[in-house]
């Protein structure tokens, strides 16, 4: 090192010294596409609290695509250098990101606020990298939920299914009486929103964890799959000619309105009844697709990036404490309508749907059977998740035969890995 | 024998054109050549996520075309760009032989067949969108007349939907190739046309076989100024199917985003805009090729 350069770094170090004192006011840029609704007034809470505790939050919104527009920014800030100090990614993104060595070492928080022992194994799981904290869980949403319309299945005798038989009767009864049996929007996301939870049905939860997480050939391309597109050709019946490219939302009005008697998707489908007044067990039931016990997470959370300066740093783990902490847990998730991720939260204001997923998120941590869902990003992300996204709605929107669409997803998840 | 040095003024004046133009001369090198000799190398890269410069070579091409998706995309980019151009420049030269006809009001039906060309993509797609959905549009109202077996919702059908893209896209191209066409007929000789017309020549043989080719050169730049549009076509398809139902209706642009900004495959998304500027190319090529030589024999 030449005497310039060695200046020149004292000089910077320095400057830093000197514009970051040894006790710093908290400071952290978040970037998030939470922007509208519930979601915008949850992270108004947080931003809140966080300068309660004497924080500045830089917020940085970036609208638009479910989180597509904001990684391109992300992506943009890292390779320019200047990475958030928070940034809302999940699943398998964080330990890509984490593996690209760009995400902080949250453990000193952690182990402060003894965060082992307050989250399940599974949500342990997708936040760690080697060992170590990188991000922090925010909720969880359960996917493999079926919202029905009581009086609708009432007017055919049946009550909601609690096998893929059963269901399969009550959608032959309903069709019969002239009643659309599934609400389904015909979106990529949907379809492979159906199909993960007849996996988890039809195939079990070994099978779903060999299958969707492990990425197993062999389970992949077994009977057991060809059995799994069976169902779900069964289930396109069920579906009105109308479907596809709908929205949601205006699956779960049909499943309201009583034009439709159930739908499958996940929790946040809750905000929808919630809106229009109505209550659970009264005016719809939740009640979760026929399984063993089986539970398929959604599980937001915030990444914490490499920052330099002491008053980033100290903004992110305050940040880190409050996202985690029992208060915010429990204000955002009545906002979002999803669970705490962490299981000690006072339950007093959920409704009894969320209480439900509360218990079943308990139950499924103790008895390994909770899953992380790969149509929503936590069992598969990017390509891995696109190669069963594809081949899901493909063979849903086709006449595809269930042998030809197990040969492609083989082939496509390998194209993929 | 040394000449008088030139003065200092005159050779800033007689450089100046070169001056002016080239910062953005420089711009347009960098950030298009530039970036498109980036992408052929981030093709041939092993980028995932972020960026890679590990060079692989014809890989993400390979899987490029093994994927299911891209075949389809692909397949689309053929039908709808053939029957794009070929609809467009069928109806467009229908209307601008129609309107030539020195009928009343022109002017005003000229620009009514001409302003869809002034509406974004995404706002024709949404209209388009809601005529064609079978329980909102067209297909409920026709039944409400009575007719009972009336089909129309081609947005909902797998085999149908990139079909559906060619009709918005025609709809509102078709004015614009109009518009082109029917200055081409106004500036044709008009001396020919009496000239045949006193040899007797039927109003139809005056317009196949004088008229129309003399056009050639306006049908090309119809094509061309069609083609582009088609291959780049990604916002039609993002407001009207969705690519969808399932992926049956993606083009090859929406392929590309997807891939690079959805699934983290920037490779095989550079590979897939690679093969699209080749296919530009394809077309482009041979046009400016033609066009230049042309300009020298002059």
């Amino acid at each position: 090192m030449t005497y310039f350069s060695k200046a020149l770094v004292s000089a910077v170090a320095l400057t830093v010294a000197m514009a970051a004192p040894a006790k710093a006011d908290p400071k952290a840029e978040v970037l998030h596409y939470w922007t509208s609704g519930g979601e915008a007034k949850a992270v108004k809470a947080l931003q809140e609290a966080f300068a309660a505790r004497g924080g500045e939050w830089i917020d940085a919104p970036v609208a638009g695509g479910g989180g597509d527009a904001q990684a391109a920014v992300l992506r943009a800030r890292v390779l320019a250098g200047d990475p958030p100090a928070a940034v809302q990614i999940k699943g398998p993104n964080i330990q890509e990101w984490a593996e690209a060595g760009a995400l902080a070492d949250l453990s000193d928080v952690a182990e402060a606020q003894n965060w082992d022992a307050v989250l399940p194994q599974t949500i342990q799981d997708i936040v760690k990298y080697e060992g170590n904290y990188v991000a922090v869980p925010v909720n969880v949403h359960r996917v493999d939920w079926i919202w029905a319309n009581p009086e609708v299945l009432a007017k055919v005798g049946a009550d909601v299914p609690t096998t893929w038989d059963e269901f399969n009767a009550t959608a032959d009864k309903l069709l019969a009486a002239g009643i659309i049996p599934l609400a389904h929007g015909g979106q990529p996301w949907q379809d492979a929103t159906v199909f993960e939870t007849v996996v988890l049905g039809i195939g079990g939860v070994d099978f779903y964890r060999k299958a969707l997480v492990d990425l197993d050939m062999d389970a992949l391309g077994s009977d057991t799959m060809v059995a799994v597109f069976d169902q779900m050709r069964k289930m396109r019946g069920y579906v009105d000619p109308d479907f596809p490219g709908r929205d949601w939302n205006l699956a779960t009005a049909m499943v309201m309105r009583g034009e439709a008697a159930m739908q499958i998707m996940g929790d946040w489908a809750k905000g929808e009844f919630a809106a229009a007044g109505l209550e659970p067990g009264k005016d719809y039931v939740c009640a979760p697709t026929p399984s063993e016990g089986g539970y398929l997470l959604n599980s937001d959370s915030f990444a914490m990036f490499n920052v330099s300066g002491a008053d980033q740093v100290e903004g992110q783990n305050l940040l880190s404490e409050l996202i985690l902490g029992t208060e915010f847990q429990e204000t955002f998730n009545l906002f979002k309508g999803s669970i705490p991720a962490r299981t000690d939260v006072p339950r007093g204001e959920f409704d009894a749907c969320a209480i439900k997923s509360m218990d079943d998120m308990v139950a499924a941590a103790d008895g390994g059977t909770l899953l992380g869902s790969m149509a929503h990003e936590i069992a598969q992300a990017g390509a891995v998740r696109g190669a069963f996204i594809d081949v899901a709605t493909a063979h849903f929107n086709s006449d595809m035969s269930s042998e030809e669409a197990v040969e492609k997803l083989v082939s496509s998840i390998k194209l993929a890995m | 024998m040394s000449r008088p040095p030139i003065p200092f003024t005159d050779r800033i004046a007689r450089a100046l054109p070169q001056i002016v133009v080239a910062p953005s001369f420089a711009a347009i090198l960098f950030f298009v050549y530039g970036f498109i000799a980036w992408t052929g190398y981030i093709s041939m890269s092993k980028s995932k996520m972020l960026p890679n410069y590990d060079f692989v070579g014809i890989r993400q091409y390979w899987r490029l075309f093994q994927m299911d998706r891209w075949s389809v995309a692909l397949e689309n980019l053929f039908i709808f760009g053939f029957l794009f151009i070929a609809v467009a420049i069928v109806i467009g030269c229908l209307l601008a032989v129609l309107l030539d006809q020195r009928i009343r009001a022109e002017g005003f039906i000229r620009t009514i067949y001409l302003y869809p060309m002034a509406i974004s993509f995404i706002i024709t797609g949404t209209a388009w969108k809601w005529i064609m959905n079978p329980s909102l549009g067209l297909e409920t109202v026709v039944r409400g007349w009575g007719w009972e077996s009336f089909r129309f919702g081609w947005t909902n059908d797998e085999t149908l939907a990139v079909y559906a893209l060619v009709m918005a896209a025609v709809w509102q191209s078709a004015g614009f190739v109009m518009a082109l066409f029917l200055s081409a007929l106004r500036s044709v000789d008009q001396d020919i046309i009496k000239a045949a017309s006193l040899d007797g020549a039927s109003p139809w043989k005056i317009y196949t076989r004088i008229i129309l080719p003399s056009m050639r050169p306006v049908f090309m730049s119809a094509v061309v100024i069609l083609a582009h549009l088609a291959i780049k076509s990604f916002d039609l398809v993002v407001a009207l199917t969705g690519g969808g139902p399932g992926y049956a209706s993606t083009l090859p642009a929406n392929f590309m985003y997807e891939m690079t900004f959805r699934r983290n495959e920037i490779g095989v998304g550079a590979a897939s805009a690679m093969v699209m500027l080749a296919t530009v190319a394809a077309i482009m090529v041979p046009y400016l090729y033609s066009e230049l030589r042309g300009k020298k024999h002059v």
